[in-house]
């Protein structure tokens, strides 16, 4: 599919399947065409080339179909600030057509799922940032979705809310669920995402399991390095160029062993001046730098 | 696609819970307009004036009053509210992400701009009946009219509010627009006695002109023909905005 907003496109040739039941990134960065994806999968605009189908049906021509079956969470909350969440989660069970029955003991259910009942009747905006997100998550919950679209679900909460979240949508996926999310946290998507595609200006430029990809894309053990930049170029010729990533003085290099490239260093006359940094495993934030740019892009 | 009435009542449900939460706040600057505007221009101004249209000045004026206060509970609702609905609250949004389509949102707008208006036109009509100025059996003939007016106003007002891009426009709305209408559709005086040759036929233009003759003679429970032309202006043009705005709808929400 493809998104044009006069003449500029936002999702640029963008093809990607998703299998049900994983749990699913989208990844990139600011501008990268990710919140107007997720809008064409649910329905909420249109492609202006190329078609999204959902559960097998085009969802330009069966929006209500699609959308009753699947659920979504917003990027900015949209809630009603002065109504309490219950009352919050009655409106929206009645945007599904749900049973005032039905709508109740869903409500139920979700005020425990999350976490929520101790502030079920408290008006929203007397809310932390975190309650308020568990909300907004809820509410996509209420008409029970095969697939839950998340967009940043987890962006400006604290550690510990974080980590609730992510234990939540993890017994989602257990229940069987298909979930779809966009973030800009590379430790969100490592620890959640079953399979993730990282896209930049549109397109998917990688796609894959997070190990896979940086199994397949750089290496297993990053050794990073604080030394001059411009005695990195002497330095990696030393090494045969083997993969690095470089930002201002810090370089980043990936290796299969890094025991064996640390001595490799140290023997490294240009690597007098370095200074060790850390040894660690490579993470997937090593590979989506590596593929979208370590410069400030535009932002969105 | 066409709106599903059980989606737009939805909408209308959304509307309905926040009010029911802020209508004792709501309803009393209600109460208290209509006493005011009775007092000042009736009891005051009309103290110099021995009759207007053939009754005192007080009873000339609160019919056009009451056409008046169901016009603007229309608009507040699909002029500010709406825009701020639409364009910082993403309600709208949040509703689209469920099989609420464009449309079920415009239906449920409309429908809920018409309740406001009859509950602001109602409250007038309350007033002005135990003020004596219309008795019971005329003032329940009047009350279908609220809802006829709060159409019309919200029709105009919702097909503006789909193509402006900021909110500061909305005071142009409502201080060239509104103000004017409210100052000359035979609200205050009878227009066509102050018009002449062909401007009479110009005047009937103003949307706000045909509510109010509408609700004049169900306060005086007379009839006359040109009250077809009347109730045919509200309905038509109705009609016309809002299959305008069913169009403008979904461009403007599907982004």
């Amino acid at each position: 599919m493809c998104k044009r907003f006069g003449g500029k496109p936002a999702v640029a040739d963008l093809d990607l399947e998703v299998p049900a039941g994983v749990c699913f990134g989208l990844l990139g960065p600011n501008g990268a065409g990710k919140t107007t994806a997720l809008k064409m999968i649910y329905g909420s605009a249109l492609p202006s080339a190329g078609r999204v189908l959902v559960f097998g049906m085009d969802v330009a021509r069966e929006p209500r179909a699609v959308r009753r079956r699947l659920g979504v969470t917003l990027q900015e909350n949209a809630l009603i600030e002065a109504l309490s969440p219950r009352d919050n989660l009655r409106v929206f069970g009645r945007y599904h057509l749900m049973s005032e029955p039905a709508i109740e003991q869903r409500i139920g259910e979700l005020l425990e799922f999350l976490e929520l009942r101790s502030h079920a009747d408290l008006p929203v905006q007397a809310l932390s940032g975190g309650f308020q997100r568990r909300l907004s998550i809820a509410l996509s919950l209420l008409n029970r979705p095969e697939l839950l679209i998340l967009d940043e679900p987890t962006t400006g909460l604290d550690p510990a809310v974080r980590l609730s979240l992510w234990e939540r949508l993890r017994a989602l996926r257990a229940g069987g669920a298909t979930i779809l999310l966009t973030t800009h946290y590379m430790d969100e998507a490592e620890r959640l995402c079953d399979d993730l595609a990282i896209v930049a200006h549109g397109k998917v430029v990688a796609r894959g399991a997070p190990r896979e990809l940086i199994a397949s894309l750089l290496a297993p053990q990053a050794l990073e390095l604080e030394l001059p930049a411009a005695r990195h170029g002497a330095l990696l010729n030393n090494l045969h160029s083997l993969r690095h990533a470089a930002s201002g003085d810090r370089l980043t290099l990936y290796a299969k062993d890094a025991a064996a490239l640390l001595d490799a260093v140290r023997r490294a006359e240009s690597a007098d001046a370095a200074e060790l940094v850390s040894v660690r495993p490579t993470n997937l934030e090593d590979v989506f730098l590596a593929l979208t740019g370590a410069h400030l892009s535009d932002g969105d | 696609m066409r709106a599903s009435l059980p989606y737009a009542l939805a909408v209308w449900r959304r509307n309905f819970a926040l009010y029911q939460r802020t209508w004792k706040l709501n309803i009393l600057p209600n109460f208290f307009e209509p006493v005011l505007y009775l007092l000042a221009m009736g009891v005051g101004v009309g103290a110099y004036i021995t009759e207007m249209g053939g009754t005192s000045y007080i009873a000339f004026l609160a019919p056009g009053l009451v056409a008046v206060a169901a016009m603007n509970g229309a608009s507040f609702e699909v002029t500010y509210n709406a825009f701020v609905r639409m364009n910082f609250e993403k309600t709208y949004e949040s509703m689209l992400t469920t099989p609420i389509q464009p449309e079920d949102v415009l239906a449920g707008e409309i429908l809920w701009a018409t309740t406001r208006a009859t509950l602001y036109g109602g409250c007038f009509l309350l007033i002005a009946m135990l003020w004596g100025l219309v008795t019971p059996l005329h003032a329940l003939l009047a009350l279908p009219i609220t809802p006829l007016a709060g159409l019309l106003f919200a029709a105009i007002g919702i097909a503006f509010s789909l193509r402006i891009p900021s909110i500061d426009l909305f005071s142009f709305y409502f201080t060239l627009f509104l103000m004017p209408l409210f100052l000359f559709s035979d609200v205050f005086f009878p227009l066509e006695e102050r018009l002449q040759g062909a401007w009479i036929y110009v005047a009937e233009a103003l949307p706000l002109l045909h509510p109010v003759r509408l609700m004049r003679s169900a306060f005086q429970g007379t009839w006359s023909p040109v009250l077809l032309w009347d109730l045919a202006y509200v309905l038509a043009l109705s009609a016309l905005l809002l299959a305008i705005a069913a169009r403008v709808t979904r461009r403007r929400l599907m982004a």
